[in-house]
């Protein structure tokens, strides 16, 4: 197998991690609500289906407590930033800490400890072709991530749901005027970034890094967030994004099967300076920004 | 809003001037909150809760010797929060301390590694300076980008803390480790002229306390009393206003970012030729992350943040205790980090506003907005 072969086979499973938790991030932030707190919420998704899975629950069960986790801790935010108007940025930032507090300290006695990852279901003849083939033979959680992309773009693009949510987001107080409820469209909003950000975490521990280590998703949620930037708040392009991600990711991986005498801490950070370059080059276009951008983002709603 | 909601946040109502009341009580409030949710934590995790109080709040004020050890972890929080609470308050936030001390560490570790048989009174002051400086650099990239690029400097600040722990990570694996040290990530023994002279005869606390307390007195007279400290405010409070006034964002932003660099690199040089005397690759124990929330609690004032850093200083000491006598596992002390902020966000919230638990309906909301 040669480097774009192992890239591409490999592409879509480290992407997926970013993906699932920048699809959260963006129903929160087309809604106005700007959380921080992703690694926290990835983080304790990651330790809460590791330790079902590795005793024995399963996958199926250890995404849903890890989905539940993640709605849970990111209703405390709910609770903060729109209950008491705190300053989302603060708020975000202190969900994170907490987040990845709690991870450390459930996983504690699980450092190091394996479980088995999901078998890959070849997608049939596709995965036969030469080169690409690879991309066609995903496990579960990818395909569903794959469809679930495309839900979120049709629902954003066709139905009244994704229309609410924009408008909560854009003007609060003429949506809040012709009778949407604000908040609680918020709040749904925010629980169901965290339950993707849970379940992101859930993929990284327990399907793409079968693993627990503290610290594991390494700023993966972060990423993330950015990624939402990069996409300049459109579905489609934060899904190009993750793929790009998940590619950089396995750069590393492929230098380093190479042979390539790169250290190894350069690869580490490549995904970091990749999000600071390509930050740097989308956030230029200040048009690009203004035109897709949230326009209340982060203001906190007052009737 | 559907009924349920109204009964799930009782209505704040906004009072008619902040309240000096709640402003200091408020992370009062926060601390016993905090303290008394994660007591109930360590409960449910099977701990004694007297041996925890005892171990992480008295023990670190029961001798000199560990109160002076309190001391010296309040230093670099109290030094990094000063200029990051300059930047929150302008509305810049610089969240990327951890890298831009980590920086501060490694610039200043430059001299000893580089020069080991050097003598002279000179090298610990250089090696603060040149720390400050590494860490101004790291933070004026973050700076360039939110300026020029109109990057968010959230996102371009914490990536660039997870670059120079890479950064740190290769130079004690690589070139800058030491050849005779068992292969252990970590540089040289400095020599002793690059180690900060004693201040208290017995104990690890240095001059570079005083060299904090001094920035923090300057802090306050900048931010009290100097027109770049009230532009700064300006610019945080009403940003309309202050561009209609002339003031620059791009200045503020390149202010607020260098003092916070500067003030977290020189936190991280004083680290290395402080109580460590080496580089290493645990210098940095979440500092730069903590001290946001040192930042923050001490509601971003000079005076405040003197009272929170040696709060943290506290609680990371006193976890430290616990996981030793209490058998608590060192994350409690990040579990704790959290919620403190967490309980002061919350408990902020009644310095501008007050609670009616009367059911306001949506049409009478409507009828009055406010």
């Amino acid at each position: 197998m040669n480097a774009i072969e192992f890239i591409l086979s490999g592409m879509l499973a480290a992407a997926t991690p970013f993906l699932l938790a920048a699809l959260g991030e963006l129903v929160v932030e087309r809604a106005g609500v700007l959380n921080l707190g992703v690694e926290g919420l990835m983080a304790l998704g990651a330790v809460l289906a590791f330790i079902v899975v590795y005793h024995g629950g399963g996958h199926f069960f250890g995404f849903v407590i890890a989905g539940l986790g993640g709605a849970a801790l990111s209703l405390v935010f709910a609770i903060v930033a729109l209950g008491f108007r705190a300053n989302q940025v603060a708020t975000g930032l202190a969900i994170g800490i907490f987040g990845q507090g709690l991870s450390a300290l459930f996983g504690k006695t699980y450092e190091s400890l394996t479980v088995k990852a999901l078998p890959k279901l070849a997608f049939p003849w596709l995965s036969e072709l030469p080169v690409v083939g690879g991309l066609f033979n995903q496990d579960i959680v990818v395909w569903i991530s794959l469809l679930a992309t495309f839900g979120m773009w049709a629902m954003f693009t066709y139905t009244k749901l994704g229309l609410v949510v924009r408008a909560v987001g854009e003007n609060p107080k003429a949506a809040h005027a012709i009778g949407y409820p604000v908040i609680s469209v918020r709040v749904i909003a925010i629980a169901f970034g965290g339950a993707m950000a849970g379940f992101a975490g859930a993929y990284a521990a327990v399907i793409y890094t079968p693993l627990w280590a503290d610290g594991m998703i390494a700023g993966r949620g972060w990423i993330a967030i950015a990624l939402v930037v990069f996409g300049t708040w459109l579905t489609g392009r934060i899904f190009l994004g993750a793929c790009l991600f998940g590619a950089v990711s396995l750069m590393g991986l492929a230098a380093q099967a190479t042979g390539m005498d790169v250290p190894s801490q350069l690869l580490s950070s490549l995904p970091y300076l990749v999000t600071i370059v390509v930050l740097g080059i989308i956030s230029a276009n200040r048009r690009l920004l203004k035109l897709n951008g949230v326009a209340s983002l982060g203001e906190p709603f007052e009737r | 809003m559907s009924v349920w909601s109204m009964a799930f946040f009782p209505s704040l109502v906004r009072r008619e001037r902040a309240s000096l009341t709640a402003t200091l009580l408020a992370p009062v409030v926060a601390l016993a909150v905090a303290i008394i949710l994660n007591l109930g934590l360590y409960v449910v995790m099977g701990r004694d809760p007297v041996a925890v109080v005892y171990a992480m709040l008295l023990e670190p004020f029961l001798s000199w010797a560990s109160f002076s050890e309190v001391l010296l972890k309040a230093g670099p929080l109290l030094l990094i929060a000063q200029g990051l609470a300059i930047g929150f308050r302008a509305k810049v936030f610089n969240i990327g301390a951890e890298g831009q001390f980590i920086l501060g560490a490694i610039f200043a570790s430059a001299i000893p590694v580089w020069f080991p048989q050097a003598t002279g009174q000179w090298i610990w002051p250089a090696m603060l300076l040149l720390g400050a400086i590494g860490g101004a650099l790291w933070a004026s990239i973050t700076a360039f980008w939110r300026v020029r690029l109109n990057a968010n400097e959230i996102l371009v600040s914490l990536m660039l803390s997870l670059v120079a722990v890479q950064l740190l990570n290769y130079l004690l694996l690589g070139p800058w480790k030491d050849p005779n040290g068992f292969n252990f990530p970590q540089s040289v023994m400095f020599q002793y002229d690059a180690m900060v002279p004693t201040l208290i005869s017995g104990t690890r606390v240095n001059v570079s306390l005083l060299i904090t307390l001094a920035l923090s007195l300057a802090a306050w007279v900048f931010m009290q009393k100097s027109f770049a400290g009230y532009k700064l405010q300006v610019g945080g409070l009403a940003p309309r206003a202050a561009g209609y006034a002339g003031f620059s964002e791009s200045w503020a932003i390149w202010l607020s970012l260098l003092i916070g660099g500067f003030a977290a690199g020189l936190a991280g040089a004083a680290e290395v030729a402080g109580p460590l005397g080496q580089l290493q690759r645990s210098i940095s124990t979440g500092y730069g992350y903590a001290a946001i929330i040192v930042a923050y609690l001490g509601g971003l004032h000079p005076i405040g943040i003197i009272v929170s850093a040696l709060v943290m200083a506290v609680i990371y000491i006193g976890g430290d205790n616990a996981m030793v006598s209490a058998n608590l596992p060192i994350a409690a002390v990040r579990v704790f980090q959290g919620s403190l902020l967490l309980a002061y966000l919350v408990s902020v919230a009644f310095v501008r506003y007050r609670l009616e638990w009367r059911q306001a309906t949506e049409k009478t909301a409507h009828r009055s907005p406010t």
